[in-house]
């Protein structure tokens, strides 16, 4: 089993540790998900997710053209230091990863899925042949710090930071070491994300803490993203749905649509006839909670979908759900069963995320 | 009243005159989590003992609470579905979960002392 090099730190912090994708990761740590979820939404919190690839290609303007054969993302006008949501996909649209691909100044970073990372990095060296560098990061952690306050403690050890804007990057320094740091993340919260070497990364994150913040495990992380409608790669999307059926049309860039990345022909047929099932955000009726694999039934008990994501809100103080159903029972309000331990169970679908948003973008914050 | 006894499926019981109270122990509940949904028994039916009797489900996954003794179930503790934070807060008190009226008394020799219970929890979990 790996670990990452935060491990003793989470183990003084008491975490209760669980196996993810070959990892041995913190789920929680002695307050419970709820606190830690909390925490986050009102505060600042921590987040070790070192066992996510970070995969860096080096090239010039050469290598922007061969990404964009294999990813259907507009990299010829991304700017350096800016990042983009992406896909790496099958023939077929299916997903194999979802990934962020930031522009730097000498190539490319892409963070992957811990469980798809190795796979990846297989099929993008293979797709750009022997022209180009490429190397999945040994000696990187990564570290993501969410929540409302969570700028104002990072501005006090990294100074600058604050004035990234959603979706952008940069160098800085921290122990005189270089560290590179994103606007994003995974919470539905304003954050950060922080490449940054393994021997440093402990002192880091205990002066985070000493500021303030809080660790926070991947049990309260899982229930941030699914209230802020974000995608779990193996659950909520993988290499039987497309990002179309996914309702990600958004991350394909428009100028790409017509051109020649793995799946285009399957995303321009499914543009021009629509698709067959697609993703929505489902609300149980009452407290019971509809987990992932739960089979969704029309009135009439035909079978028109399956729950990917499901568990308890604690920031909407309801359960929440995500899963596909049939093209035709995708509008809001739409009237659904969910079968849960043999019972049948009201539920309607609605409008993703079910928690509203509150990113940085520029000098406006946008959300509530 | 009796002796609080405990189950391997961490149940507590406790029994006054033929009426047996029960709930999940504060070592389920560390081990649960946060619990944000609880399902009863109907008052009226009769569940036997090991056998379901409720579900509980934190914000990780859903368990199975079972019952450590057999009886008609006579009373069910409303607060916990409507506040189920509330098993967590006081697991082995106020967050009972039913009621029942006993069957055979004789079942809860087969259960264990807390003594027993709590070197059966700390071996279980090691």
């Amino acid at each position: 089993m790996n670990k990452t090099a935060l491990y003793n730190l989470h183990k003084k912090f008491n975490a209760k540790f669980v196996s993810f994708a070959g990892y041995e990761m913190p789920i929680q740590y002695k307050d419970g998900i709820i606190a830690e979820h909390n925490l986050t939404r009102e505060k600042s919190g921590i987040f070790d997710v070192s066992h996510m690839g970070q995969l860096f290609i080096l090239g010039n303007d050469k290598l922007t053209d061969k990404l964009q054969d294999i990813f259907p993302t507009d990299l010829k006008n991304l700017s350096i230091n800016q990042s983009k949501y992406s896909f790496l996909m099958n023939e077929n649209a299916g997903i194999h990863d979802d990934l962020i691909i930031t522009k730097i100044f000498n190539g490319y970073m892409i963070i992957l899925n811990a469980a798809c990372k190795e796979k990846d990095f297989e099929i993008i060296k293979s797709k750009l042949g022997e022209d180009f560098k490429i190397s999945l990061s040994k000696d990187l952690s990564l570290i993501a710090v969410q929540g409302p306050e969570s700028k104002n403690l990072i501005e006090k050890i990294i100074p600058g930071v604050n004035k990234l804007k959603f979706m952008f990057g940069g160098d800085f320094k921290f122990n005189s070491n270089n560290i590179y740091v994103t606007r994003s993340g995974y919470t539905g919260e304003d954050g950060f994300e922080i490449s940054i070497n393994n021997n440093d990364v402990v002192k880091f994150v205990e002066k985070l803490i000493s500021l303030g913040s809080n660790l926070i495990g991947l049990g309260a992380r899982d229930t941030l993203r699914l209230e802020a409608g974000l995608c779990l790669y193996g659950n909520d999307i993988d290499e039987n749905t497309s990002p179309l059926e996914a309702n990600l049309k958004w991350a394909i860039s428009k100028n790409r649509i017509n051109s020649n990345f793995p799946g285009a022909k399957k995303i321009q047929k499914q543009i021009n006839e629509g698709v067959t099932k697609l993703r929505v955000g489902i609300k149980p009726e009452g407290k019971i909670i509809a987990r992932e694999s739960t089979k969704i039934f029309d009135k009439n008990n035909n079978q028109i979908g399956k729950i990917t994501s499901g568990s308890f809100g604690p920031s909407v103080k309801s359960p929440i759900a995500m899963g596909y159903v049939n093209n035709t029972y995708t509008k809001e309000n739409t009237k659904i069963f969910l079968e849960i331990r043999g019972k049948k169970v009201s539920a309607s679908v609605c409008k993703l995320p079910f928690y509203k948003k509150n990113y940085h973008k520029g000098d406006i914050n946008v959300g509530s | 009243m009796s002796e609080v006894k405990f189950s391997k499926e961490h149940e507590w019981v406790t029994i006054i005159d033929d009426v047996a109270t029960i709930g999940i122990t504060k070592h389920a509940t560390e081990l649960l989590g946060d619990i944000v949904f609880a399902e009863l028994p109907e008052k009226g039916t009769s569940v036997t003992k090991d056998g379901t009797a409720g579900v509980v489900e934190s914000t990780k996954a859903a368990s199975d609470v079972y019952t450590p003794i057999s009886g008609e179930v006579v009373d069910t503790n409303q607060s916990i579905v409507d506040d189920p934070s509330k098993i967590n807060n006081d697991p082995e008190g106020d967050a009972w979960f039913f009621k029942l009226k006993v069957k055979d008394l004789n079942e809860i020799n087969s259960l264990m002392s807390r003594e027993e219970y709590e070197k059966f929890a700390k071996e279980s979990t090691n």
